[in-house]
């Protein structure tokens, strides 16, 4: 058990060695979701507190689920993926490296976008430890779907064009930058089916003290739970894979 | 380890795969002894990877069992994974990582406690000849240095049985023959070697057994003396008619006793285990068809030869 967590920890630091400095992870998680904030937090409208925790959330998500693609998708393709499959593990061990990798991906692409608003912003975040938490756990969250969505698509050619369409799809639904109570309200169940919508919610308590319509024990638990689902889910598909 | 398994390392019972409608390994058992240099050899498609990728744990068994260090490869992979190594048939370590780094990673995977991977990964690097360059990134190697350092990160953990998937595939003679060396070396030292090669030379030149592949079967099998003695007895008559060589078709129909008959250049050759009626046969068919002999020669089958015959014969 412990000795499964370390390897994790060697794989998610050889993730990070290999990839962090790849374009698509530097492009995709790091300079995109900051120009974006800065556009966005800076316009002419002037500065919103509500939308600071959903630049966060999007940050964290870019940066994670880059990390995934390469660290998954990239190695899937060239065949490195199976030296993994080749220790004395578990795949557990293999999810949970793959997750670690993206989830510290997460964190750097959030904290210049976090900076960023703390500087710019004249209110300080509501409550700052929670707001630490809920970056963590959302993190995590959005590493471990990263992760389950790198590895369900069969075809690894395929799978960036999946993640920038769920990318997208997020980012307008997810109460990220049109507020989900000024949604229609068909649209709303879609809305929260999407995991970003507990993650950004969560954000937004934490950082402003207030919400749109997830209190922030459904919005904080939901995305902790799914991302646990996520993890063991992404461990079932790699053994399922296999051909 | 189970008492059939007799001195088997590696035992593998009427192993099946299949792909959709594709038979890709059919019934194939065989036993690797331990300490032996174990050749599977045969043409492309025919099985190989498909059969090495089950032993290893990276494809699902359709049908059949093995076991390898008296553990079943499905129940007991965990175990299976500790005692042996394996070198897939494409170079694929990690390419930002250095050779060192490389090393480290698979020890540290593998197991190996903290105080020893550095040492084992100097001594892999050194064996290897890639000393010098342990510090260059993977990506900035040569082909024959990357399959090297390939084999070295199977061995981080010094595991009982090797496997090689085509290790030397598309290799300079050089790089070849350093493979070669090593994989002899490490033979030596303890290791049993489970290889895969399309290569008839490779298997003759390093096995101590070999099994022929085709068509996911099992077609042939012994120690290369073995093999060879079943067609040291088989000769090839080359031969070549004026004004032009009839077709090959042709000629097998009127020559007895022929095993394969095939078109080369200018020239038929004609394997057979007994040339003369071959030899009366083409004197005959050149009178009656009002052709000249312009070239007649009798030598010994070849390796490859023996091999094309083996696998055309399917
Ligand atoms: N994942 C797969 N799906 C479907 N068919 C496959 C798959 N992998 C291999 N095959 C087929 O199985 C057969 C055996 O392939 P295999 O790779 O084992 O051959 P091989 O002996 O290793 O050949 P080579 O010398 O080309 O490496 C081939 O016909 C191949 O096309
Ligand atoms: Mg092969």
């Amino acid at each position: 058990m412990l000795d499964e967590l370390v390897k994790s920890l060697y794989i998610a630091g050889k993730d990070f060695r290999e990839y962090y400095l790849k374009p698509g992870s530097l492009s995709w998680g790091i300079i995109f979701p900051f120009v974006f904030a800065l556009a966005f937090i800076t316009r002419r409208g002037g500065i919103t507190e509500w939308l600071a925790p959903g630049m966060i959330s999007l940050a964290l998500f870019f940066g994670s689920t880059s990390m995934s693609a390469m660290s998954i998708v990239f190695e899937r393709r060239i065949g490195s993926f199976e030296r993994l499959l080749l220790f004395p593990i578990g795949y557990n061990c293999i999810s949970l490296g793959k997750s670690l990798s993206s989830f510290i991906m997460g964190i750097i692409s959030a904290i210049p976008v976090l900076l960023l608003t703390l500087i710019i912003l004249p209110k300080p975040p509501a409550f700052t430890l929670l707001l630490t938490i809920t970056i963590l756990i959302t993190t995590f969250t959005s590493s471990t779907f990263g992760v389950l969505i790198s590895f369900l698509v069969k075809d690894p050619t395929q799978v960036m064009t999946v993640f920038n369409i769920v990318r997208f799809t997020m980012m307008f639904l997810s109460d990220i930058i049109i507020p989900i109570t000024m949604m229609p309200h068909y649209v709303i169940p879609i809305s929260l089916a999407l995991p970003l919508t507990y993650m950004t919610e969560a954000l937004r308590y934490a950082y402003t003290g207030s919400y749109d319509i997830l209190p922030p024990e459904i919005s904080i638990t939901v995305s902790l739970i799914l991302g646990i689902l996520f993890l063991v889910g992404s461990s079932e598909v790699i053994k399922r894979s296999k051909p | 380890m189970s008492a059939d398994d007799g001195d088997c390392i590696i035992t593998v019972r009427n192993l099946v795969k299949k792909y959709d409608n594709l038979q890709a390994v059919d019934h194939i058992s065989f036993c690797v002894k331990k300490n032996e240099i174990f050749g599977f050899l045969g043409p492309n498609g025919a099985g190989k990877t498909t059969t090495v990728r089950m032993l290893v744990g990276l494809s699902n068994i359709t049908e059949g069992e093995a076991r390898i260090g008296g553990y079943d490869v499905v129940r007991d992979y965990k175990k299976v994974r500790r005692i042996i190594g394996v070198v897939p048939d494409i170079s694929n370590l990690y390419s930002e990582l250095t050779a060192l780094q490389n090393l480290l990673f698979s020890a540290a995977m593998y197991g190996v406690p903290k105080k020893y991977r550095q040492e084992r990964a100097e001594k892999l690097l050194k064996f290897f000849g890639l000393w010098k360059m342990r510090n260059f990134k993977f990506k900035n190697l040569s082909k024959g240095l990357k399959r090297r350092l390939t084999i070295a990160a199977a061995l981080t953990h010094n595991p009982k049985i090797l496997f090689l998937d085509e290790p030397t595939a598309g290799l300079d003679v050089m790089s070849r023959r350093v493979v070669w060396e090593r994989i002899l070396e490490l033979n030596k030292s303890g290791v049993t070697i489970f290889l895969t090669t399309h290569n008839v030379y490779e298997a003759f030149h390093i096995c101590d057994r070999i099994n022929i592949i085709n068509k996911g079967r099992i077609v042939a099998s012994g120690t290369p003396v073995e093999l060879g003695r079943k067609f040291s007895a088989k000769e090839v008559v080359e031969v070549a008619f004026q004004p032009v060589n009839p077709s090959v078709k042709e000629l097998a129909k009127h020559v007895t006793g022929a095993l394969s008959v095939k078109s080369e250049k200018d020239r038929i050759e004609i394997v057979t285990s007994n040339p003369i009626p071959v030899i009366e046969g083409l004197i005959q068919y050149a009178k009656l068809n009002k052709l000249n002999i312009s070239m007649l020669s009798l030598r010994g089958a070849d390796a490859e030869e023996l091999f094309l015959q083996i696998v055309g014969e399917q």
